[in-house]
């Protein structure tokens, strides 16, 4: 997927992330910023990776402020942010297939 | 990837607790507190602007979290909105047990949904049938076509009553001796039972005054309601107590069930259990009796 404007999904809140991607020339800038990242931050840095990389994203800048949210709550708040920013975060969702 | 059991239509369904389906910090322990069934609520407790996110976010929980025996319920959003249709997508799609529709007036709601849930059945390779649905009535249509919405598909397991939209409807207010709400709860109930599928009551929304809750409980159970939807997790226990049998029904239950076996077998059909008439009429309450106690952790026979 290609991302198209800049997008965001997730809240500040406990257990929970907020994740913006905009569009970039080349390749993926990923800022992670996390209240546990001595101890997740290198498992965030692939979940979120693994996440782009399944969605076909090759090239933006994400940032992700993480609040102690489990590994489930990243991706969907990365696909949500990256569906979003091209407009189809709505409907016809391929759940099981590129999320899952 | 959580593989969940294959939902049964029939089982002990006491507490059903709301939850936000948009928080992480609410869904992803939701199991520990102890409710028979859990409702994750895409609708009025997600803003308009995040039910896409909701749905990302139940899609993953569905997969990932495992509720162990606590049933999951989807609260989808009304038919009346642009949601409810990826909403029924995303429920199959990550195997909810059941869905509830929302704002209910009619079985061609219920077959809207259910003709939906079928085509997201055959999209995703999930077993035709699997997911099950109940309805919540909040207006006074719905009410009134309560029994044609049980009975509108085999997929139904039961039927509850939203007071807060249906009292606006009603211009009420919640009362103390539940006079609001007397006379839907009791047609709700009928038609329930004459369609075969359970029932359960509103929500009590004032988590200070727990006199009142305890008072509504303690009706919900003599009106004969299979249980109560809740809004926060300290509400669980008092209605476990209430809907638990009591000992001295369960000896009795035990004792018809025992004396049935023995006399049908003898060749009789009606007979007496410390001077009450019993007949075959009176199996189904007293096995249900005793699957609930066993269910609340009372009993431990084998006999049903």
């Amino acid at each position: 997927m290609e991302i198209k404007k800049p997008a965001i999904a997730g809240t500040l809140e406990s257990s929970d992330a907020q994740v913006a991607v905009e569009p970039a020339d080349s390749g993926i800038e990923l800022y992670l910023e996390s209240s546990v990242m001595n101890q997740y931050g290198r498992q965030i840095k692939a979940t979120v990776l693994e996440t782009l990389e399944r969605l076909g994203v090759e090239n933006a800048r994400v940032t992700v402020v993480d609040k102690g949210a489990l590994d489930c709550t990243i991706k969907a708040r990365v696909e949500c942010a990256v569906f979003r920013s091209c407009d189809a975060s709505a409907a016809n969702v391929p759940w099981g297939g590129a999320v899952r | 990837m959580i593989p969940r059991p294959k939902p049964e239509r029939f089982r002990l369904r006491r507490t059903m607790m709301f939850m936000n389906a948009q928080k992480p910090g609410l869904i992803k322990d939701a199991y520990i507190y102890g409710c028979d069934s859990i409702m994750l609520d895409l609708e009025d407790a997600v803003a308009e602007n995040q039910k896409d996110a909701a749905r990302f976010s139940l899609y993953h929980a569905l997969k990932t979290i495992d509720y162990g025996e606590t049933e999951v319920i989807v609260r989808i959003n009304g038919l009346d909105t642009p949601h409810w249709q990826e909403d029924i997508r995303v429920c199959v799609a990550g195997g909810a047990d059941g869905i509830r529709i929302a704002k209910c007036e009619s079985a061609q709601d219920v077959l809207t949904v259910e003709k939906a849930v079928e085509a997201a059945e055959e999209e995703f390779g999930v077993e035709k049938g699997r997911t099950l649905l109940m309805a919540a009535l909040e207006s006074p249509k719905g009410i009134l076509n309560a029994y044609e919405i049980c009975a509108a598909s085999p997929r139904m397991f039961g039927v509850a009553i939203s007071g807060g939209d249906f009292r606006k409807c009603m211009q009420t207010t919640p009362q103390r001796d539940g006079v609001d709400m007397l006379a839907a709860r009791g047609q709700m109930l009928i038609a329930a039972r004459a369609a075969g599928v359970q029932c359960f009551d509103t929500v009590f929304t004032n988590l200070d005054d727990q006199e009142g809750f305890e008072a509504e409980v303690l009706q919900n159970k003599a009106m004969g309601f299979d249980g109560k939807s809740l809004i926060n997790p300290k509400q669980i226990r008092f209605v476990h107590q209430v809907f638990a049998p009591t000992e001295k029904e369960i000896r009795q239950a035990e004792k018809i069930v025992r004396a049935y076996r023995e006399q049908s077998a003898a060749g009789v059909g009606v007979f007496t259990v410390d001077g009450k008439m019993i007949d075959i009429a009176f199996i189904p309450g007293a096995e249900r009796t005793l699957k609930l106690a066993r269910a609340c952790g009372l009993w431990e026979g084998d006999l049903v």
